[in-house]
C-alpha cells in the first residue's frame, strides 16, 4: 500500500512532528513497505474472535477516594521548559 | 418560513470527589497554580493512572436517577490529541463502552407541560487543565489543576427544541446531579459546563440540518441566550440562501452573538483505541443494587409528595424542588413550623423576592430555615398578624435582632388579643368618627360590608397593627348593630 | 578477586571477604575504562554509587540485610530514578530528571541493591541492535564491530563485559531475550504484570514488561524475588502471593515435557544456531525431559500484529513530549503547533518517528478497524495458540534470536529486515508470557541463545529449567576477551 506525500504530511501533523520535504520520500518507501508487510492480517479468518487489549484479560481495580498528594510544585517544575508564576508559559493559546 | 430547532446538549459534570478520577490529587478549586498537578496529572514518563472508586459510583448514581441502563463492562479510551492544557496528549475518556446507557429526564416546561428528553449515554473522563491568557511577554500560562479531575459527560438526544427547553433540561441535570451530591453544581466555578448542538430545520421536515456546537456555556440564561443567537444566526443565513459550516462556535455574551473558534477549525482525528494502562471496569448487580439503596428523594419524586402529602400546587411544588438548597431550605421551613402551604408562601413569596432584589441565592439567605418557619409559627399561634410578620421579616433580614421571637418582644409587636383592650380601641374609634357611624348605619345591608372596612382600618392603625384582625370585625360589628 | 555472580558476591560480602564500597569502586573504575569501547552506560552514577556502597556496607554490619545488600548493578536508562537523569537515550529526556523513582527502582534499592549507572539502550527501547540510541551505539563485547542487540543493548553488553554482575532491562518484543542472546548473558522477561510499570518510561503499556538481565538463572531469580510484585500504582500489576523464585531451581526436570514449535525451526533458520539449540535440547532429553512437537499456527502473524499494536500504543504513550511540562523544547517557537511539531522533530530519532507515524495512521479514522481492531484479534488467536500449548508441555524451547549478532550499521537501511530480529521473541509478549533467554554455545566465537518460554505466572519452572542446564554447561561462564579481569 503505497502512501502518497501529502498523506505522509498529514500523518505528521496529526502527531504534531514536523517534517522537511526532503524527509518525505523515505517516510514514504518505508511506512509504505511496513503498511504492505502488516497488511497480511487481513487474510486471517477473525470472525469470531474478539479482540484482546491486555494479554491477561485483567479488569479494573478501583483506588480509595483519598488525597495522597501534596504539593510537589517546585520539585516536578525543576526541570520544566518555561515556567513563571508557577503556570507553564506555551505560545499564545488562541481560542 | 416557519423554522424548528433541533438541539442537543452535552454536559460535562465535574464529580465532587475529593481525588482525582486517576490520580491522588486534591479536586479543591482556587489553589494556587500548578500546587494540585501531581506528577500522575502531569503526564510524567512512566507514571499510570488508576480508576478513582467514588467516581464510579457517583456515575453508577446518575445512571440510575436518569432510569439508564448502566453498563457493566465500561471501556477507558485514549481520545488523542494536543493542546497545551492536555498533558498527556490525549484524555481518558469512555467512547464504545460508557459506564451509562440509554436513559431519560422529564422537564416541565413553564405552561406546566411536561416533556420526556432522552439522554443517549454518559460517560466518565478526565478534565483537561486551563489556558491562561494575561499577558506573560506575550505568551499564555498553563495551570493543570484541574487536569484529572472526574467528569460524567452527559450526551441528550437531540429532543430539544427550543432554548427554553434546552435552559430547562440543563436546569433539570442540574437538579438531579445536586440532588444525588455528586456535583457542587457550582456554574461559575465551571462545576457544570455545557456543549449545545444547534440546527434548524423547516417545521415539519424530518431531516436534520447542518448543526453547530456551541462551546462551554456555563450559565441557565446563557444557554438560552447563546442558541437564541445561534438559531438567529443560521435562519438569516439559509434564508439569504446560504448553507450551515459545521463548526465549533462561541458565544460571546457582551455582544450576545456565536463567534467561529478558529483554533478548532481543523477537523481533528482523535484517534480513540482502549487505554491500555487502565482496564475494562467490571461491576455486577449486586454492586448496581448497593448503589440503587443508598440513592436520596429526586426532584421528580419530591414534587409528588409534596403535591400528594402536603397539598402544594404542581407549580409550587415544582419551584420549590428545582434546586437542592431551595428543596431543604424549604422542607426545613415546613418542618420547623408544621404547615407546608404557608412555609411555601413565604419561602416563595417574601423570602425569594428578598433574594431575588439582593442577588443572592437561597444558600446566602440571611434568614435561617429555623427563624423563617419560627415566624410561620408565630403567626398560626396568633402571637403576631400575617401584616406584623412581614415587619418581622424585614428586621431579621436586616440583622436588628438574631430571633423572631427576640424582635417581637424587643419592638412590642405581640398581637393584642384581649377583648377588653381591643374594645376600648374600637370605642375610641368610633367616638371620634361620629360621621361615618351616622353614615353606616343609614346604609343599607348589602353597603355595610365594604364600609366596615375603613372602622377597621382605623383600629387596626390605632393600634399600631397589634390588634388581632378577627376580633376588631367581630367586636366592630357587635357595635355598631 | 572480587566475585562474577550475585549469589557468589552475596556470599563474599556475608563472609567479609570484601566491603561492597571496595567492590562498588572496583566495578565503577572498570566501568568507566571500558565505556569508551562499549558505550553501555549513558551515566555512570559514581557518587550515588559509593553513597549506596557505604550504607549496604553499613547495614550488613548492622545486620540488616537482604542477600542483595551491597550488590552492585545497573539499570537501564528508562527507570526513572529520582535526581538521576533518565533519558530512554532520547534527545527529547536528555535533561529529564525525574523527581521519582521507578517502583523496579525503589524495590530493588529497599533490597540494599548499589546501582552504578544508568545503561544504554535503543531510543524509547525501539530497536533491535542499540544502534538508534542518540547518545551512539553499544558494541558487543564478544566483537566490537557488532551490536549487542536491543533494546536493551546497554545492560546486556555491561553485564556480558563483567562490568556489572547484572542488570535491569525491559522487554516490549524481544528487547531482553535478544540481546541476552546476542551477548550470551541470561535474561528473564517475567510474565506481564508481573513487575510494576510505574516509573518505566513506556514505549507500548499492554506490552512492555521489566525483568533481569545477569550471568545466570540463579541471579536472574534472586533479582526477581526483588523486583516482583503488587503495586497499586499500576492498574495492570497483578496480585498474587509472594514467592521464592530460587526455591525450587534444583527441583528434577525427569518427566517433565518440552514442547517444540515447528514454526519456530524454519528451513532458512541459520544452522549454526540451529544446530546449537538441538544440542542444548538433547541435554534436556538426557536429564529425562519429553521432546514433542507443538503447533502454534499464528506464530508469523506476530509481527505484524505487534507492529500496529506497539506503534499505536506508543503513538499516543510519547504525546506527552510536548515541550510544555518537561524535555526538549525548541528555540523560540512561534505559535503552539511549532513548539509542537518542531520540539518533537528535533527530539525524536527516525525510528522513534517512524513508528509513530505507523501507530498514529494505523489509529486514524477509516483504518481503526483493518488495522487495529484486526491485530488485536489475532493477539487472541496467539494467545489461544500458546494456551492449547500449555495443556500439553510444561515449557517451550527455541532459539531467542535469529542469527549470531551482526555488525554495526548492517540492518540499518531497512525497518523491516530489523523488525524480523525478533521473530521468535515478539509472540510472547502478545501473549503476556515469561520467556528466557539462555546462552547455549558459540557460533564462530558469538553467542547463541536457547529461548524458554513459560506459562503465564510459571517464572519459577522456567528458572528451574534455565538453572539445570546452567548446572551441566559452562557458556553462561565465558567471558570475552579484554574483559575478564
Amino acid at each position: 500500500m503505497a502512501l502518497s506525500s501529502t498523506e505522509i504530511k498529514e500523518i505528521a501533523y496529526l502527531a504534531r512532528i514536523a517534517i522537511q520535504d526532503n524527509e518525505v520520500p523515505h517516510f514514504q518507501k518505508e511506512l509504505s513497505s511496513i503498511l504492505d508487510f502488516v497488511a497480511q492480517l487481513q487474510s486471517i479468518d477473525t470472525d469470531k474472535v474478539e479482540p484482546l487489549s491486555n494479554p491477561l484479560d485483567q479488569t479494573q481495580r478501583l483506588r480509595a477516594d483519598e488525597v495522597t498528594e501534596t504539593n510537589q510544585r517546585d520539585a516536578n517544575q525543576e526541570g520544566a521548559p518555561l515556567v513563571e508564576e508557577g503556570l507553564y508559559l506555551v505560545p499564545k493559546v488562541i481560542e | 418560513m416557519q423554522w424548528e430547532a433541533v438541539i442537543g446538549l452535552e454536559i460535562h459534570t465535574q464529580l465532587s470527589t475529593k481525588s482525582k478520577i486517576f490520580s491522588g490529587s486534591s479536586t479543591a478549586f482556587g489553589a494556587e497554580p500548578n500546587v494540585q498537578a501531581s506528577i500522575v496529572d502531569l503526564g510524567l514518563p512512566g507514571t499510570l493512572p488508576v480508576f478513582n472508586k467514588e467516581a464510579l459510583r457517583m456515575a453508577v448514581k446518575f445512571g440510575l436517577a436518569i432510569d439508564a441502563e448502566i453498563g457493566k463492562h465500561s471501556v477507558f479510551d485514549r481520545k488523542n490529541y494536543f493542546y497545551p492544557d492536555l498533558p498527556k496528549g490525549y484524555q481518558i475518556t469512555q467512547l464504545h463502552h460508557p459506564i451509562v446507557k440509554q436513559g431519560h429526564v422529564d422537564i416541565r416546561l413553564d405552561d406546566g407541560q411536561v416533556r420526556r428528553i432522552g439522554v443517549t449515554r454518559a460517560h466518565l473522563e478526565e478534565d483537561a487543565g486551563k489556558s491562561l491568557h494575561e499577558d506573560f511577554h506575550g505568551m499564555s500560562g498553563i495551570d493543570l489543576n484541574r487536569a484529572g479531575t472526574p467528569l460524567l459527560e452527559i450526551v441528550s438526544e437531540p429532543d430539544l427544541r427550543s432554548s427554553k427547553e434546552a435552559a430547562a433540561y440543563f436546569k433539570k441535570i442540574h437538579s438531579i446531579v445536586t440532588y444525588l451530591g455528586i456535583c457542587d453544581g457550582n456554574l461559575s466555578q465551571g462545576s457544570m459546563r455545557c456543549d449545545c448542538n444547534v440546527s434548524i430545520r423547516p417545521v415539519g421536515t424530518k431531516e436534520l440540518g447542518t448543526r453547530t456546537e456551541l462551546k462551554n456555556i456555563n450559565s441557565f440564561r446563557f444557554v438560552e441566550k447563546a442558541i437564541d443567537a445561534e438559531i438567529d444566526r443560521q435562519i438569516d443565513i439559509l434564508e439569504s440562501g446560504g448553507s450551515i459550516t459545521q463548526e465549533t462556535r462561541l458565544y460571546d455574551a457582551d455582544k450576545n452573538e456565536t463567534r467561529s473558534m478558529r483554533s478548532k477549525e481543523v477537523a481533528n482525528d482523535y484517534r480513540y483505541f482502549p487505554d491500555p494502562d487502565l482496564l475494562p471496569v467490571e461491576i455486577d448487580d449486586a454492586y448496581i443494587q448497593d448503589v440503587r439503596d443508598t440513592l436520596p428523594e429526586l426532584p421528580d419524586e419530591k414534587i409528588v409528595r409534596l403535591v400528594q402529602e402536603q397539598g402544594l400546587s404542581e407549580y409550587d411544588a415544582s419551584v420549590l424542588a428545582q434546586t437542592k438548597e431551595m428543596a431543604d431550605f424549604f422542607e426545613e421551613t415546613a418542618k420547623s413550623c408544621g404547615d407546608y402551604k404557608l412555609a411555601a408562601n413565604w419561602t416563595m413569596g417574601e423570602l425569594s423576592a428578598a433574594l431575588n432584589k439582593h442577588e443572592l441565592n437561597i444558600s446566602q439567605s440571611p434568614i435561617s430555615s429555623e427563624q423563617l418557619g419560627l415566624l410561620v409559627t408565630r403567626i398560626k399561634d396568633n402571637t403576631i398578624s400575617g401584616k406584623i410578620a412581614k415587619q418581622v421579616f424585614q428586621s431579621l433580614w436586616d440583622k436588628e435582632g438574631d430571633t423572631v421571637d427576640a424582635i417581637i418582644e424587643n419592638k412590642g409587636l405581640k398581637q393584642v388579643t384581649d377583648t377588653g383592650a381591643i374594645e376600648a380601641i374600637v370605642d375610641e374609634v368610633l367616638a371620634a368618627s361620629s360621621e361615618q357611624v351616622a353614615n353606616y348605619q343609614s346604609a343599607p345591608e348589602d353597603k355595610r360590608k365594604k364600609m366596615i372596612g375603613f372602622f377597621v382600618g382605623q383600629v387596626m392603625k390605632a393600634s399600631k397593627g397589634k390588634a388581632n384582625p378577627g376580633q376588631v370585625n367581630a367586636i366592630l360589628a357587635k357595635k355598631l348593630g | 578477586m572480587y566475585s562474577k555472580t550475585i549469589k557468589a558476591i552475596s556470599d563474599d560480602l556475608a563472609d567479609k571477604k570484601y566491603s561492597s564500597a571496595e567492590l562498588t569502586t572496583e566495578l565503577l573504575n572498570k566501568a568507566k575504562q571500558h565505556n569508551e569501547t562499549l558505550n553501555g552506560f549513558i551515566r555512570i552514577t559514581e557518587e550515588q554509587a559509593l553513597s549506596a556502597a557505604k550504607k549496604a556496607d553499613e547495614n550488613r554490619a548492622k545486620g540488616i540485610s537482604t542477600p542483595l545488600t551491597g550488590v552492585p548493578i545497573a539499570h537501564k536508562d528508562l527507570f526513572c530514578t529520582q535526581g538521576i537523569a533518565t533519558t530512554s537515550a532520547s534527545k527529547m529526556l536528555e535533561s529529564f530528571i525525574p523527581p521519582y523513582d521507578a517502583t523496579v527502582v525503589t524495590r530493588l534499592s529497599e533490597a540494599g541493591v548499589v546501582s552504578i549507572g544508568k545503561t544504554n539502550m535503543d531510543e524509547f527501547a525501539m530497536g533491535s541492535s542499540n544502534e538508534s540510541s542518540h547518545f551512539g551505539p553499544v558494541r558487543n563485547p564478544w566483537d566490537t564491530e557488532r551490536v549487542p542487540g536491543g533494546s536493551s543493548g546497554g545492560s546486556a553488553a555491561v553485564v556480558a563485559a563483567r562490568l556489572v554482575p547484572a542488570a535491569t532491562a525491559t522487554d516490549t518484543g524481544g528487547s531482553i531475550r535478544q540481546p541476552a542472546a546476542l551477548t550470551g548473558t541470561t535474561g528473564l522477561k517475567p510474565t506481564y504484570g508481573r513487575i510494576s510499570r510505574w516509573g518505566m518510561i513506556a514505549f507500548a503499556s499492554s506490552l512492555d514488561q521489566a525483568g533481569p538481565i545477569a550471568t545466570s538463572a540463579e541471579d536472574c531469580a534472586m533479582l526477581l524475588n526483588a523486583m516482583a510484585g503488587f503495586d497499586d500504582k499500576d492498574s495492570t500489576s497483578v496480585k498474587r502471593p509472594a514467592e521464592d523464585f530460587t526455591a525450587s531451581l534444583s527441583s528434577s526436570l525427569k518427566g517433565t515435557t518440552i514442547g517444540l514449535p515447528k514454526q519456530y525451526f524454519p528451513e532458512n533458520l541459520d544452522p549454526k544456531v540451529a544446530s546449537l539449540v538441538q544440542s542444548a535440547i538433547r541435554e534436556y532429553e538426557k536429564m529425562g525431559c519429553k521432546l514433542k512437537e507443538i503447533d502454534l499456527p499464528t506464530t508469523q502473524h506476530a509481527i505484524p500484529a505487534y507492529y500496529i499494536i506497539a506503534p499505536s500504543e506508543c503513538s499516543a504513550n510519547l504525546a506527552r513530549m510536548d515541550g510544555v511540562r518537561f524535555g526538549h523544547r525548541c528555540e523560540n517557537p512561534e505559535n503552539l503547533d511549532d513548539l509542537f511539531t518542531r520540539s518533537r522533530a528535533e527530539g525524536f530519532g527516525d525510528e522513534v518517528k517512524r513508528r509513530i507515524f505507523t501507530g498514529t495512521y494505523a489509529l486514524s479514522a477509516g483504518f481503526y478497524d483493518a488495522y487495529y481492531v484486526k491485530a488485536q484479534k489475532v493477539r487472541r488467536l496467539i494467545k489461544n495458540d500458546f494456551a492449547r500449548a500449555f495443556e500439553e508441555v510444561d515449557v517451550i524451547m527455541g532459539p531467542a534470536a535469529p542469527s549470531v549478532a551482526f555488525k554495526l550499521g548492517e540492518k540499518g537501511a531497512d525497518p523491516l529486515a530489523m523488525y524480523l530480529e525478533d521473530y521468535f521473541t515478539i509472540a510472547i509478549n502478545l501473549a503476556g508470557l515469561p520467556g528466557m533467554s539462555i546462552p547455549a554455545g558459540f557460533s564462530d566465537g558469538l553467542p547463541v541463545g536457547l529461548q524458554i518460554i513459560g506459562n503465564h505466572f510459571d517464572e519459577s519452572t522456567l528458572l528451574n529449567f534455565a538453572h539445570q542446564y546452567q548446572s551441566v554447561s559452562d557458556w553462561h561462564t565465558k567471558t570475552p576477551e579484554g574483559f575478564e579481569g
